[in-house]
């Protein structure tokens, strides 16, 4: 169904744009592209008062039209992009705390002649801070509705929408700022030749033409060009434009807002900040939180987790009884059930380090952490900011690596891009947490620490350590483009806004449950295709062999069973695929089985525990259906005898995953971000020829 | 009368102490700036410095800024 009314959500970044957002539209979202941009697009429908629909489009937060970093570009482009249509209504959302930098960016939005509304959020915490605003006079002084709202109490939200279904046509806002005395000739020369009719749009061309995907590049040079006439200096008109706002600005405050001088005591942000940005305490409290969340993940998740592997044991068995025996069965139990137990296992683990992450973001404890670690992440050629998408790869390098887009300068983003997936992700937990319980001892070491949060706690730093390393190589090896710098807002600390936390946690789990789920029912089916037929008669060959009466005599029934079928598994597609490859992965101390899992994890990670499943299942007893760890724990090297996952096989394979370039997903959205093929191949090659590396050392020394 | 001539500068301002911003000495840096809030006339507050002893977080405008050392010295106090 189309809207009747689009409405783009305009904001400063901490003023509560996305609690409206999610206020307006509910669960009611989807995330798209922007035409020709390759920026997500949150855009949401809300039905008005009068009975239409509003597509809400929320924009990504920015103090200004003028952009710092890539996510901000998107903003301008959307507002002006006449070729793909115009929203036909802007709501700014301005923090009624600080309204003075906020009116900043409604100023220059407010010129660009779309009719507006102004949303005035956190009118409590002004009110607290002994500021008063006449409402009605600055609506007046405007010449557009404001309307009061809290967001995070749900209140005058109502009022917004009947304000947006009352909005008028045509912009009646006041002109803030004489445009054209910035660059008279200039903006006359490209209004005329553009044949536009307003003049800041025609000085945002001026500035902005080069990145501006809508205009043609004949239009685009044509700009340069009339620049170079008229003399045009981009910061300088800036500067004077930004100067120009602010006085109009403080006009208009001047006796619409009172502000009590209050006896200045401290804010309790400041208190706050105090003990957390402490020189000492700062990095123990940080350290910490870490350590917590690692634990939390462990202790918490063991109970759903049971729940949900024993669910699917008796769906497995299930299935074995209700239906008739045969390929299909098979294919049905021990292919995708088989499968897909082996991951959606993980969905609290997920959820509750996605939790710890959105609470982390929602509290301004992130933005406190990026101001302690800027120095240390400058000397190894990081960004304060880029310490955002480093702890958020914890979870999943993808929108990690969408995230860096706030990092502005190049050489700091393409570095953090480039380490970002070395960060011990979600989808390497389920690795980690099957191989760790294998073969490290379940038991508590010096008071309350588990071994076993021990063991993944060293993996995670040991990631970090990582990333943190081949960051410092690139520094010196990547030229810089431009000067980078770090001037970044610290919000006052609130209290995390739990519905916010709850929805970030469905909606992740519920991405990561389709998205994987996608990846691994195909995988499981494709793979137990390859385990269960082979090439040419072998398989009959192999039946023909122990049906002969030495083997009957011998051999008891299920013991037969067993070595047919472990025959039958090296003999099929997937077992001369792994023996194509064990002569590459011995000195890692892998067998062809692992290496069947090796290459089916290279579209994804988490595959690895479901091919595991599936192909310990084919090669299993068929009566006895374990759990994928018990499957691993008693399996044998058909050779030697001995149990094939020892600690020092476990540990080589972690470091494998811990290094290697494993996700499809991962690549395409390099690929997405870059515009280039150059970097992720390049990212493919270093991060595969790492995990080589370290899987081969810690094979020869734990052997 | 000595004149103090030399120049104060953000960067050296103690921990607690104010100021008023006078002019900037880096267009492209005082453009990112001033959109930031931080515009001549402004008072301007040191509140702390970071643990490992940069960057600085000032009070100014009415919240809280974080900015570098280094681009701290391209602002002239009054």
């Amino acid at each position: 169904m189309k809207a009747e009314i689009r409405v783009a959500l305009v904001g400063n970044p901490n003023t509560g744009k996305s609690t409206l957002f999610n206020l307006l539209t509910g669960l009611n979202q989807k995330i798209g592209n922007f035409p020709g941009i390759t920026v997500d697009k949150k855009t949401g429908f809300s039905s008005l008062p009068d009975g239409r629909r509003a597509e809400i489009i929320d924009l990504p937060g920015t103090y200004s039209l003028y952009p710092k970093s890539r996510d901000e570009s998107i903003v301008f482009s959307v507002l002006a992009d006449k070729v793909h249509e115009t929203p036909d209504l802007i709501v700014v959302i301005v923090d009624a705390s600080n309204l003075k930098r906020n009116l900043l960016l409604y100023t220059q939005v407010a010129d660009l002649k779309i009719p507006v509304i102004v949303a005035l959020n956190m009118m409590d915490m002004a009110k607290k801070d002994g500021i008063t605003i006449n409402i009605d006079s600055l609506s007046k002084k405007l010449g557009v509705p404001v309307i009061p709202i809290s967001a995070r109490r749900n209140e005058g939200i109502d009022k917004l929408k009947e304000a947006i279904s009352y909005a008028n046509k045509f912009a009646l806002q006041q002109q803030s700022i004489d445009v054209k005395t910035i660059a008279p000739q200039l903006v006359d020369a490209i209004a005329e030749e553009m044949q536009l009719e307003n003049p800041y749009y025609a000085l945002q061309l001026a500035h902005q033409h080069e990145h501006l995907t809508f205009l043609t590049p004949e239009q685009s040079s044509r700009i340069e060009e009339l620049e170079g006439i008229h003399q045009f200096h981009s910061q300088q008109a800036q500067a004077a434009e930004t100067i120009a706002r602010y006085n109009f600005i403080n006009d208009l405050l001047y006796d619409t807002v009172k502000t009590e001088q209050t006896a200045q005591e401290e804010t309790l942000s400041n208190r706050i900040d105090k003990v957390l940005t402490h020189r000492v305490f700062g990095f123990v409290i940080f350290f910490g939180i870490l350590m917590f969340i690692f634990q939390a993940i462990f202790a918490w998740s063991s109970y759903p987790m049971d729940l949900i592997e024993s669910l699917f044991i008796w769906m497995q068995e299930g299935v074995h009884k209700i239906m008739p025996a045969g390929p299909l069965t098979d294919l049905l139990a021990d292919g995708v059930v088989a499968g897909l137990s082996g991951v959606l296992v993980f969905i609290p683990q997920i959820a509750i380090l996605f939790a710890f992450i959105a609470i982390l973001e929602d509290t301004g404890y992130m933005a406190r952490v990026t101001f302690m670690m800027d120095k240390v992440m400058r000397k190894v050629g990081l960004n304060g900011k880029s310490v955002v998408p480093l702890i958020g790869g914890f979870a999943c390098a993808v929108p990690s690596i969408m995230s860096t887009r706030t990092i502005e300068n190049w050489k700091d983003r393409m570095i953090t891009i480039m380490v970002t997936p070395l960060v011990a992700c979600s989808a390497r937990l389920p690795v980690y947490t099957l191989l760790i319980a294998l073969v490290v001892p379940n038991r508590n070491v010096w008071w309350i620490f588990n071994l076993q949060g021990l063991a993944l706690t060293g993996m995670y730093v040991l990631s970090l350590v990582s990333a943190v390393v081949v960051a410092w190589v690139m520094k010196h090896i990547l030229k810089a483009r431009e000067r980078g710098y770090f001037i970044m807002e610290l919000p006052v600390y609130r209290m995390p806004r739990w519905n916010n936390v709850l929805l970030t946690m469905y909606d992740r789990a519920k991405t990561f449950v389709i998205e994987a789920g996608k990846v691994i029912i195909a995988v499981s089916i494709i793979l137990w295709v390859l385990a269960s037929y082979g090439p040419g008669d072998n398989f009959n060959q192999i039946e023909k062999k122990y049906s002969q009466p030495q083997y009957g005599q011998k051999m008891k029934p299920t013991e037969r069973e067993h070595a047919i079928a472990s025959e039958k598994l090296e003999s099929s597609y997937a077992g001369y695929l792994g023996h194509v490859i064990e002569p590459v992965i011995k000195p890692l101390g892998f067998d062809w089985k692992i290496g069947i899992a090796i290459i089916t994890s290279f579209a994804a990670r988490e595959v690895f525990v479901g091919t595991m499943a599936t192909i310990y299942s084919v090669d299993g007893d068929p009566e006895e259906i374990q759990s994928v760890k018990d499957k691993l724990g008693t399996a044998r090297n058909a050779e030697t005898g001995q149990l094939t996952f020892t600690l020092a096989v476990s540990f080589s394979l972690m470091m494998f995953y811990a290094f290697a370039m494993q996700c499809a997903s991962t690549v395409a959205t390099v690929y997405r971000e870059t515009k280039s093929w150059h970097w992720p191949v390049i990212q493919f090659v270093y991060m595969t020829a790492l995990a080589y590396t370290a899987s081969f050392i810690t094979y020869q020394l734990l052997k | 009368m000595f004149a103090h001539t030399f120049m104060k500068k953000l960067s050296e301002l103690e921990v607690g102490k104010k100021g008023v911003i006078k002019e900037f000495t880096d267009l492209e840096m005082s453009v990112k700036l001033m959109e930031m809030g931080c515009l001549p006339g402004e008072e301007i507050k040191l509140e702390r410095i970071a643990p490992l002893g940069d960057p600085i977080a000032v009070a100014v405008s009415g919240y809280m800024l974080s900015l570098r050392k280094q681009e701290a010295s391209t602002i002239i106090l009054q």
